[in-house]
């Protein structure tokens, strides 16, 4: 039977995650982003929190609990209190569960139990390319088989590049299909520069170039299904994204009601008033689409349309809302004392990623 | 339970049911009642009267609830919405007299909608006047009491089925009319006045831009009784401001029906908005042009950029429909949820139905083809039902926590 409210559990994790949002990342949100910084503690109290661990594998000492709706939740909450340190918090995801999806036995005995560990350690995924029209299901990124091996030669960018991490896992065509590498960080012709990207700044981002990356055979995941990582991705992203315009969504809503012009407040003027409905509205639509396209991942079923359609309508309802909020607070939301124009140039980072978050 | 978008076994028998009923009985005769406005489409509510109404959707297990009432209604205004607007139903009136009337007064008004060797019945629902249009406080017919009766006095214009409701043998019309004008929203009462009572009198039809095969009346009252057993709800007057929290049942009352009926409109914009995207898509479809979801946004097409966005826009309508009406089956307070689904319903399908026009070019524009009767039925949407300013209103009110005298 259709139904729209969360479960008890669900609700509960929803909780727990509002408050880390709101304890440990709102108040940083700020000085992490102006100092390009990550602080470690705050990776490790994520780490404590299972957010990633619940969705691995029980065999591997994970929670088994594979949910994108709940994971859907999740990335809600921790976008609300910032992006970068959303992505920042939940980048594991990157480099446990396309193992846990695609990967063989053996590679999940060998690279699932990093992640379950005591401390916090980052996954890297490597999907878009610095080039016009990357296209996450045609990599321009080559993939050569050599005897037993396999070599790689291209180029990415954008990806999430966390100190900690041993691997990252690269996409790259063979014969036009697309396939996915677990490549060590430090192999040779694998070279990592970092990058200076408008927003997410807090984020530490790179461009990957590769030339003759040797990896062996049983480097390639085994199973992999470039159409259900896009679709992880975009829902994913799409709810990352409902969360960052739920935020500027707020912080216009309190503004307004607290600032005064000609004797009312703002918020009582119908022009600010309609803009925050609208606001609203746009951002609930946006959710519904985000959890079906969720649902439909965790029914097993192909999702691709709907995480499309949900990613698009968020990148059009998060940049409004975060461009609204701007605009509500005028002059204070041009300026750096306030997070709107930070989750201004956040929300146009939607759609320039792909595949920095999972479900 | 927790979120589940999976629909009941009945929801997706009444799906394939009521498109059935809508692909057979109205699409064929949409273009005939659309030309000739005011005629009675006897085929269909013959048909409807005397067969649709008693079949079976079937499906086992639980029910969707409201969300599968609006399923039917998305499905047969995806056949004509006018149409729909046209059947023999209890209609607007019907859900007032289900929300707020009497065991007695539900027995004596809507026993007939099941009752199989009765003529063919309606209700409707008279609020609006020339002056008291969104602002239903302002509304001016007058209820005096005398004797056992209320006399009303007034006129009501834009009244959907007004026409079958009050001219129908068992038809009846809830009407709206303040008995003390000085208590505003309090002395607003509800009176049930059924077809043929001395004084009513259907007095004009409008001819309108879409839904033509719906009778949008103008009802005169010109000293018409009713008796006292027809008031809806409470008699006493409230003063005004309390009538909102006191559970007053007539202003209160007819907010209330909004709450339920805006779900139910919305679900009806849906239909109509996905009757032009669905065509579009398959006339596309037989050019070779299809929406691609794995095409990196460069190498996209104009057109399948707007259908991706048409697609997106239709859903979100959808699902927030579903989710109002997902919450009157678990009995919440709906009201924000409800003006949501009618205000992004509205305007999502009235932009959706103007870009098939426009992708189809000079074939949409022409009568050959409905997606220029589309176009003209969605709009209403945007008006009828609350406008969509009144809904971003409510909206609005409800997410600063505003009254309606702080925003006004």
């Amino acid at each position: 039977m259709i139904d729209f409210t969360p479960s008890e559990e669900q609700a509960l994790v929803v909780e727990t995650v509002r408050q880390f949002a709101e304890k440990e990342l709102r108040p940083i949100a700020r000085k992490c982003e102006e100092t390009r910084t990550l602080p470690a503690e705050v990776l490790a109290r994520a780490h404590e929190l299972g957010l990633v661990a619940n969705a691995l594998p029980d065999a591997f000492g994970g929670g088994g609990e594979r949910n994108a709706v709940t994971a859907a939740l999740v990335a809600e909450e921790l976008a609300w209190g910032d992006l970068a340190l959303a992505l920042a918090v939940l980048s594991p995801a990157l480099g446990a569960l396309p193992i846990a999806d695609f990967g063989s036995e053996a590679q999940q005995q060998a690279h699932l139990p990093r992640f379950l560990g005591d401390g916090f350690v980052p996954g890297a995924l490597a999907i878009p390319e610095p080039r016009i029209g990357s296209d996450a299901f045609r990599p321009a990124t080559l993939a050569r088989r050599d005897a037993s091996d396999y070599v790689l030669d291209g180029a990415k960018c954008l990806v999430p590049w966390l100190p900690g991490g041993d691997d990252v896992i690269v996409t790259a065509s063979e014969s036009g299909v697309a396939h996915a590498f677990i490549v060590p960080r430090r192999a040779a012709g694998l070279t990592a520069m970092p990058d200076a990207t408008m927003g997410v700044s807090a984020l530490p981002l790179v461009d990957l170039t590769l030339s003759g990356v040797r990896v062996p055979g049983s480097a390639r995941l085994a199973a992999f299904d470039v159409r259900r990582l896009v679709a992880r991705g975009r829902v994913a992203l799409a709810a990352c994204g409902v969360g960052l315009a739920r935020a500027a969504f707020e912080l216009a809503r309190d503004y307004a009601k607290e600032r005064e012009a000609f004797g009312t407040k703002i918020a009582q003027k119908q022009a600010i008033a309609f803009l925050l409905a609208n606001m609203a509205i746009e951002i609930d639509g946006a959710r519904l689409l985000v959890w079906e396209a969720a649902w439909q991942l965790d029914q097993g079923d192909d999702a691709l349309r709907e995480a499309t359609l949900a990613i698009n309508q968020v990148k059009r309802v998060a940049l409004d809302a975060a461009d609204g909020a701007v605009q509500v607070l005028g002059g204070h939301g041009y300026i750096r004392e306030y997070l709107p124009e930070l989750q201004l140039r956040n929300a146009r980072g939607l759609s320039a990623f792909e595949g920095i978050a999972l479900v | 339970m927790p979120i589940t978008f999976s629909l009941s076994d009945r929801s997706l028998h009444a799906r394939d049911h009521f498109h059935r009923m809508a692909a057979d009985h109205m699409r064929p005769i949409s273009r005939k009642y659309d030309d000739h406005e005011h005629d009675l489409p006897t085929e269909w509510v013959d048909w409807y009267w005397k067969t649709g109404r008693f079949t079976q959707a079937g499906g086992e297990g639980a029910s969707d609830g409201f969300v599968q009432v609006c399923i039917q209604a998305e499905e047969l205004c995806w056949g004509d919405a006018g149409l729909y607007l046209r059947t023999p139903f209890a209609g607007l009136g019907g859900s007032a007299v289900g929300a707020t009337g009497t065991p007695e007064q539900k027995q004596r008004y809507l026993a007939v909608f099941a009752d199989p060797s009765a003529q063919p019945a309606w209700g409707a629902m008279a609020i609006t006047e020339p002056g008291a249009g969104s602002d239903s406080a302002a509304i001016e017919t007058t209820a005096t009491p005398s004797g056992d009766h209320y006399v009303l006095n007034g006129t009501k214009i834009f009244c959907t089925g007004g026409d079958g409701a009050a001219s129908s043998p068992a038809g009846f019309v809830v009407v709206w009319a303040t008995v003390d004008k000085s208590a505003g929203r309090g002395g607003i009462k509800a009176f049930v006045v059924p077809a043929g009572t001395p004084g009513m009198s259907v007095v004009g039809l409008d001819r309108k831009l879409g839904i033509r095969a719906s009778d949008t009346a103008t009802l005169r009252f010109e000293n018409c009784r009713v008796p006292r057993a027809n008031l809806l709800g409470a008699e006493q007057v409230k003063r005004d401001d309390d009538a909102k929290q006191t559970g007053d049942n007539g202003f209160k009352g007819a907010m209330a029906t909004f709450d339920a009926s805006r779900p139910l409109v919305a679900a009806m914009a849906v239909g109509v908005g996905r009757a032009a995207l669905d065509f579009v898509k398959e006339e596309l479809a037989k050019s070779g042009i299809a929406p691609r979801y794995d095409a990196p946004p460069v190498q996209l097409t104009a057109i399948e950029r707007d259908l991706a966005e048409m697609e997106a826009e239709l859903q979100a309508a959808r699902l927030l429909t579903w989710r109002a009406a997902a919450m009157m089956n678990r009995r919440l307070p709906n009201s924000l949820e409800a003006s949501m689904a009618k205000a992004k319903a509205g305007s999502a399908v009235t932009k959706i139905t103007q870009k098939a026009v426009e992708l189809l070019g000079p074939l949409g524009y022409s009568k050959k083809l409905l997606v220029e009767k589309w176009m003209r039925d969605a709009k209403i949407n945007d008006i009828y039902e609350g406008t969509q300013q009144i809904n971003l209103l409510i909206v609005a009110r409800r997410i600063l926590d505003y009254s309606s005298a702080m925003l006004r």
